[in-house]
């Protein structure tokens, strides 16, 4: 059976018919088109599908739609306002914050979530708020960097 | 699958007697929907009790404990003030379960009605003697979380009842408490080994008046080390005390061999988890009396 929701996504409102099992990153990338959230081991451990909900950073993976009804979601496409990147968009680019790119929407919506809410983050602070999100190509260091230059700017 | 969201008890309770059995109740969902993906439940109805977090989604200060919403989030439990004065030991504990996106969806509820013996949370609320608060039809009834958590995965929500408070006692007077979390692998991972103590202190400031052990992911529950609260009782705490106590603990564990470490490995770890647990629990306790 389908239930109806309603979802704000990037600022969009959506109205949807759901099965009660269809999770958020599904709905987000297959009836919403938005696959800049990329889905990685499923589980909610690696955070590639790291999205806002109600500005709370959440593994779109382990959200069912339905438990999103209502909510307030923010992808990775919603954060660079008319075509303009934010400061720790560009800082990923400045300092090679990525190479294949899989991990990136989530480390970037994880790190703008930390910035939101602690705009000059010691390392360790860093560490532990990032902890969640894996990458497998760059090590962390790059990163860390990327995070560090953005802090203090406007995230 | 039917779908439920309802906002009031009595909702629930309809809800559970339709359904029966074949219901399973979800706040977060980070445990229940693992579950449902991996097929390890097929719940004929998810009946998602969010709804009811204006009722039980805050903590309470009572006249010698505190009251905690089954909807109130880890993360809050981790970053609330109130939390973190009543019970540093709980606010920390919080802090180390998984990463901050499951804590922001997770609750404490959720996470005790799901039974599972390898979280953090438990091992510090059986230290701090929790009790839950399940709600029926039949009225409310409250049970010590050691007997409330039965077996793997299983706990005593009968029937027709809703997990909707956790009771937190006051810590003793001169106390100090640890939780310790052995991770050799990651950060974000379930603990190889987790062990919680807390040591009060009698007047004199030297003397156990009373010790508390409880270990974690060693077990079917959280398992309480009885042996080792009764040796430390009535001693001055010494290093010899210490060791003496912790070497009873391997004998009341049950570990599993799985990628985390052999059986064997995690029995042997647990001795010296707890003593330095323990060690630090006294140097807490004996910093709040000094």
């Amino acid at each position: 059976m389908k239930y109806p929701i309603t979802l704000t996504v990037n600022g969009q409102q959506h109205s949807l018919e759901v099965e009660p099992t269809k999770l958020l990153v599904d709905i987000l990338r297959y009836d919403l088109g938005l696959t800049g959230t990329k889905e990685g081991c499923s589980v909610g451990v690696c955070g590639a599908c790291t999205v806002l909900m109600d500005d709370a950073i959440v593994s779109s993976c382990l959200t069912l739609g339905v438990a999103a009804n209502g909510k307030a979601v923010v992808t990775v496409e919603g954060l660079a306002q008319n075509e303009e990147l934010l400061p720790i968009q560009q800082a990923f680019i400045d300092h090679g914050g990525f190479q294949c790119g899989i991990c990136t929407p989530g480390q970037v919506v994880a790190a703008k979530a930390l910035l939101d809410i602690n705009p000059n983050p010691t390392e360790a602070e860093i560490k532990d708020w990032m902890l969640g999100n894996l990458c497998r190509c760059t090590g962390y260091y790059k990163i860390i960097e990327s995070i560090q230059a953005a802090a203090g700017q406007k995230a | 699958m039917d779908y439920l969201a309802p906002t009031t008890l009595a909702e629930v309770f309809d809800a559970l007697d339709k359904y029966g059995e074949d219901a399973r109740l979800m706040a977060g969902g980070t445990g229940l929907v693992n579950m449902i993906k991996q097929r390890l439940v097929a719940p004929e109805c998810l009946i998602n009790i969010s709804g009811l977090a204006g009722q039980y989604g805050q903590v309470r200060p009572e006249a010698t404990a505190l009251t905690i919403g089954a909807l109130v989030t880890q993360r809050h439990m981790e970053t609330s003030a109130v939390i973190r004065d009543f019970s540093p030991l709980l606010a920390d504990t919080y802090h180390r379960v998984a990463t901050i996106r499951i804590r922001n969806a997770a609750t404490v509820g959720g996470g005790l009605a799901h039974g599972d013996p390898s979280q953090d949370p438990p091992v510090s609320l059986s230290v701090l003697r929790a009790r839950v608060r399940l709600a029926g039809r039949s009225g409310v009834r409250e049970v010590e979380l050691d007997d409330f958590l039965k077996d793997y995965y299983e706990t005593d929500v009968r029937p027709g009842e809703v997990l909707t408070e956790v009771v937190l006692p006051a810590a003793p007077a001169r106390s100090g408490s640890v939780y310790m979390k052995f991770l050799p692998r990651t950060a974000d991972d379930y603990a190889t080994v987790s062990v919680a103590a807390l040591v009060a202190l009698a007047d004199d400031g030297k003397t156990c008046r009373e010790a508390r052990v409880t270990l974690g992911a060693v077990g079917t529950t959280v398992i309480r080390a009885t042996a080792a609260e009764d040796l430390l009782r009535g001693q001055v705490l010494t290093d010899e005390a210490i060791r003496a106590a912790a070497a009873t603990v391997p004998a009341a564990v049950d570990p599993l061999t799985d990628y985390r470490g052999s059986a064997d490995y995690k029995r042997d770890m647990t001795e010296v988890w707890t003593r330095r647990a323990l060690t630090e629990a006294l140097a807490r306790a004996q910093q709040a009396t000094a």
